[in-house]
């Protein structure tokens, strides 16, 4: 019974924050919808005893993804009511495509309901590990069996963090404080000194 | 009690809501990368929900690439947006056409 009101409860929450998601008129309130709706998709997974990937979802999604959504919202100084000048217009037409979509998946369902698609059975290769937890299962089956997707999972988290460095990098000569190392070692003391020897009680002219 | 197709609604419900949101947000792209977002949320749910009902580890993993991938996606289309506000000073999705020719 508990499980029962538990789903509910998540997946009533999560689609409503998919829902504040896409219609907020603050971009702000958008990025704490969707942290709520991780919250809740983490709190479904659970229910289904998918810890790692719960823990992973809050870890990864809210903790950096969403964070990082919340700094670039707010760091650009942007007009968002102009942005949103095309919402009424394109309702009609996004509402149409959503309830397409829709009907799709929901006549997907249905033949699988009607017994005309069969799901495969799983071979029992990655079955999870008696008496072990489900992290403990993952780990198992991803330093072995998908050890190579695991490292390239690795080089696409790499070439990403490249990449982003790479871009939003500014040339430090713009910025003030630069130092130009050339141009200290080629200065001379000749052109930056000047010997005077002025006379007693007179003034210096520079 | 709840079984698959519990799961399988909720998740096909959160996937089309992503959709919508790309149409309905067609200027802003920020809040389309969100729903991008929402889209992969939609994914996993579905991934991990399969796996454990068919005791089959494999869904669990291809959930996690799924979340690496992700994560790339938005740190790559972030960055691109924000070179593209400090050289435009706006990102109406309308605008960018400089590579059009």
């Amino acid at each position: 019974m508990i499980q029962v009101i538990a789903f509910y409860l998540f997946a009533t929450l999560v689609i409503a924050s998919g829902v504040f998601t896409i219609m907020s008129r603050n971009p702000v309130h958008s990025v704490l919808w969707l942290i709520l709706a991780f919250f809740n998709a983490a709190g479904l997974m659970v229910m289904v005893g998918a810890e790692f990937i719960a823990v992973l979802l809050v870890i990864v999604y809210v903790g950096a993804v969403a964070v990082l959504f919340l700094f670039v919202v707010m760091m650009l100084d942007i007009d968002f009511a102009e942005l949103r000048a095309g919402f009424i217009k394109n309702f009609p037409l996004g509402i149409a495509i959503a309830l397409v979509l829709l009907a799709e998946l929901v006549l997907g369902m249905g033949a699988y309901r009607a017994g005309i698609l069969e799901l495969g059975t799983p071979d029992g290769t990655a079955a999870p590990l008696l008496g072990e937890t489900n992290i403990e299962s993952l780990g198992a089956l991803m330093y072995d069996r998908y050890l190579f997707l695991f490292e390239g999972a690795g080089m696409i988290l790499l070439v990403a963090m490249i990449g982003a460095i790479v871009l939003t990098h500014r040339d430090l000569k713009t910025t003030r404080g630069h130092q130009n190392i050339n141009k200290q070692v080629s200065r001379r003391p000749e052109d930056a000194t000047v010997m005077k020897q002025p006379e007693i009680g007179k003034g210096i002219e520079l | 009690m709840i079984g698959i197709e519990h799961y399988v609604v909720v998740s096909t419900i959160l996937f089309v809501l992503g959709v919508l949101g790309i149409f309905l947000n067609r200027k802003n792209i920020i809040v389309i990368l969100m729903a991008i977002e929402l889209i992969l949320l939609a994914v996993n749910i579905n991934l991990v929900a399969f796996s454990a009902f068919l005791g089959d580890l494999t869904g669990q993993i291809f959930a996690m690439f799924v979340l690496t991938v992700a994560a790339g996606e938005a740190a790559i289309g972030l960055a691109i947006l924000v070179i593209y506000f400090r050289a435009r000073g706006t990102i109406a999705v309308d605008d960018v056409d400089r590579l059009k020719g």
